[in-house]
């Protein structure tokens, strides 16, 4: 009996998509409660607090299609902005074996992101939110590795401390090392949490290293902390000894990366040099650093990925470069009214050739007839 | 009749031009949470419709209930259609990255496939607006609505079939995708149109198991009251569409262009063939939502990638513009427009209404081209 439930609920379901064509049963459900929707993910905020000046933590209640994450993988958070949706990535810090299906994430209000100011300053109890089902390969091997590095700067914390929640969840065997950089004491996220951890896992050391102040000063294992069961604090951006402080065991362990450019190159660089590369995993979490053409000079290379054609951009809109590789994709006007040629651009940023506004939104439907690439594009076409 | 090319010198019509985008420019700049307010409301209105009348209809033995649930699915299928599918099928809120809002992946309560309509009309129709052989809404090519298009005996029919197009609207338009005539002719291949006719064939018998099967069904006893119930409200919309899009760009003195005419198009050019082969219709409001505000079919040709509710709000500058550059600007009450329309279909019927005198060449063309050389 209790088996036959599921299959009658999806028979009732298939007939009320049938009954609601075309606009399926998402569009109408979510006109009652926007988390009632089955297909679509979204997320209800249950709590919004704000451990730091300028960064938010929520906990997210996500709809019915959830279906879990892996710790170190990222969500694509969707927010309507003045009436325009924007996605952008961010990675749980919860472990990835939550009772409740909840999820955790820290957001940083960076000065310069729409998104991440918005939420900041509006994301409250009740605020809902698209989710995507996760995405990225920055996970831990299983079996796990006995030991385990954790390295993170500011809000790259957030996938390795999804990873340590999980470990300690799993009553993890072996030494972790949690290596974690902010300007100041002030600015650690998690500070207490991870005194919490480090309490109840006994196999766990947790490392704050603090960029504010000199590197000269090296290790000294009291300021900024209260309690005893705080490990040692480290000074200035990441060098060697940082790291044979947190985990003198390194060369034995695989690494986990995540942080801001500078660290991420300075500890990418060093085990380099030591031959570690294939022990050391990476996200990245800053996005790299766009270079605007001027109208008259074309760079980077446009990919059409349905074709799996590359060719260099010659700085005509994307369809003509599209018919010069010897593709067609479908349009019509060619002057930007019908959108009969709208395709998805996955990466990379275009200019508007009608309004001159640049776009670098992931994801992003654009028109190839008035769309000029800047740089690395890559098109769903 | 004037030659398109006649009305304005080079120079004028690039200031027309230049007007038209500024309006065009600031109406984009303002574009916000308003615009997708407006257009959410109307989808909840229309879901709540869509589902009341539905729900009467489960009562459709008492006949007050099953005239209000006919009401009420017939507003709810004019506003899905018109003041939503229409017009975010244009385009018009893809601004909004809404996958909901999105031209490429919206559908609507219509037995006509999206993607077949968007490249009829969104591509032909609005590029091609009124040019004789290219335009092929003139006509729908089963009608003679212009007294260019030569006359035959099988016009003769011409009320008859406007009438059974008014009442098979939504089955014509999706019909209109497959280009019958030319494939006629030989310009069409039914290869091409193997893709279009598999997109009907999926999108229509869905349309037809719901209104006509699965609701009645579901309604059991009541099935045929139902049924008829569904297929009138089908029937209400297709000829209320039907007058709002005929009276569009068919009542009187709306003009049609030549290929010849037309070439070498400059922007401003363009704008003035959209407003001279365009016609609004006057009303309140709620008249201008039900017709998905194609009562303001001049700016909508003019800008139809933005949001038809911003139409009413340009009106008054656009026919300002139109007034000093000495342009038309036809509009008129429904009844007038339509029976201006009626009258042409019929009179269009008989060999006798000739073709006016012939275009005179595009002088603007010639001045151009003796100004480049």
């Amino acid at each position: 009996m209790t088996a036959l439930v599921p299959r009658r609920a999806r028979k009732l379901a298939s007939l009320a998509e049938a009954l609601l064509t075309p606009h399926g049963m998402d569009r109408y459900l979510e006109l009652i409660d926007p988390m009632l929707v089955r297909r679509e993910i979204r997320g209800s905020v249950t709590e919004a607090r704000r451990q730091t000046a300028d960064t938010v933590t929520l906990t997210i209640r996500p709809s019915r299609a959830w279906r879990g994450f892996t710790a170190g993988q990222y969500v694509r958070v969707t927010v309507d902005i003045d009436g325009v949706r924007r996605t952008r990535c961010y990675s749980p810090a919860c472990s990835q074996h939550n009772q409740d299906g909840s999820l955790e994430l820290t957001i940083k209000a960076d000065p310069n992101g729409l998104v991440s100011r918005h939420l900041f300053r509006t994301a409250a109890r009740g605020t809902v939110i698209g989710l995507s089902q996760p995405d990225g390969g920055f996970t831990m091997p299983s079996p796990r590795p006995e030991r385990i590095l954790l390295v993170s700067g500011g809000s790259g914390i957030t996938p390795v401390l999804s990873m340590l929640r999980t470990l300690v969840d799993e009553r993890h065997q072996g030494p972790i090392s949690f290596l974690h950089y902010a300007n100041t004491a002030d600015d650690v996220l998690y500070r207490r949490e991870l005194a919490d951890l480090q309490r109840r896992h006994p196999g766990l050391d947790v490392v704050f290293g603090y960029t504010a102040s000199s590197s000269e000063s090296s290790s000294d294992s009291s300021s900024g902390s209260s309690s005893k069961n705080e490990g040692t604090d480290v000074h200035g951006f990441f060098t060697r000894e940082h790291l044979t402080e947190a985990a003198p065991w390194y060369r034995d362990a695989q690494t986990f990366l995540c942080g801001p450019k500078p660290l991420m190159d300075s500890v990418r660089a060093l085990f380099g040099t030591e031959g570690l590369s294939e022990q050391l995993h990476t996200e990245e979490f800053t996005p790299p650093a766009l270079t605007f053409d001027s109208p008259e000079t074309a760079e980077g290379n446009v990919r059409f990925a349905h074709s799996g054609k590359e060719v260099a951009n010659s700085g005509k809109p994307l369809l003509e470069q599209a018919e010069d590789a010897g593709l067609s994709p479908e349009h019509g006007c060619r002057m930007g009214i019908c959108f009969s040629c709208t395709k998805v651009k996955t990466s990379g940023c275009v200019r508007n050739a009608k309004s001159g506004e640049l776009s670098d939104e992931e994801n992003e439907e654009i028109q190839l007839c008035i769309s000029v690439p800047v740089g690395d594009v890559e098109i769903n076409a | 009749m004037t030659g398109l090319q006649d009305r304005l010198t080079p120079a004028q019509v690039e200031e027309f031009g230049r007007e038209l985008d500024e309006i065009r420019q600031r109406i984009v700049a303002d574009l916000g949470a308003e615009d997708v307010d407006y257009i959410h409301n109307i989808i909840k209105t229309q879901r709540g419709l869509e589902i009341l009348g539905r729900g009467l209809l489960f009562a459709g033995f008492f006949p007050p209930a099953w005239i209000a649930g006919v009401g009420a699915l017939s507003l709810s299928k004019i506003l899905d259609n018109m003041e939503i599918g229409h017009n975010v099928m244009h385009g018009q809120y893809d601004w909004t990255r809404d996958p909901a809002l999105s031209s490429q992946k919206f559908e609507w309560d219509n037995v006509a496939p999206a993607e077949n309509w968007r490249h009829s009309h969104n591509y032909i129709h609005h590029t091609y607006t009124n040019i004789l052989d290219k335009d092929r809404d003139i006509g729908y090519g089963i009608l003679r609505i212009d007294p260019a298009q030569k006359w035959h005996p099988y016009y003769l029919g011409n009320p008859v079939y406007a009438t059974l197009l008014a009442i098979l609207f939504e089955w014509g338009v999706m019909l209109h995708d497959l280009e019958v005539e030319r494939v006629v002719k030989g310009e069409r291949s039914f290869e091409e149109n193997k893709p279009v006719l598999a997109k009907i064939w999926r999108k229509a018998s869905r349309q037809i198991g719901k209104d006509y099967l699965l609701f009645p069904l579901l309604t059991g006893p009541m099935a045929p009251l139902t049924l008829l119930g569904n297929a009138t409200a089908n029937l209400t919309r297709n000829l209320w569409a039907f007058a709002i899009i005929f009276c569009g760009h068919f009542p009187a003195d709306v003009e049609s262009f030549t290929e010849e005419e037309t070439e070498q198009e400059t922007r401003g050019q363009w704008y003035l063939r959209q407003i001279l082969g365009s016609a609004n219709i006057t009303g309140g409001k709620l008249f201008h939502i039900m017709s998905g505000n194609l009562s303001h079919q001049i700016e909508h040709h003019l800008f139809p990638d933005i949001p038809a509710r911003r139409y009413p709000q340009i009106a008054g500058e656009v026919r300002a513009i139109c007034e000093k550059y000495g342009l038309p600007y036809n509009t008129g009450p429904l009844h007038k427009q339509l029976f201006s329309v009626a009258k042409k279909i019929v009179k269009l019927a008989l060999p006798g209404s000739a073709p006016a005198a012939p275009s005179p060449a595009p002088t603007t063309l010639k001045r151009e081209k003796a100004v480049a050389a």
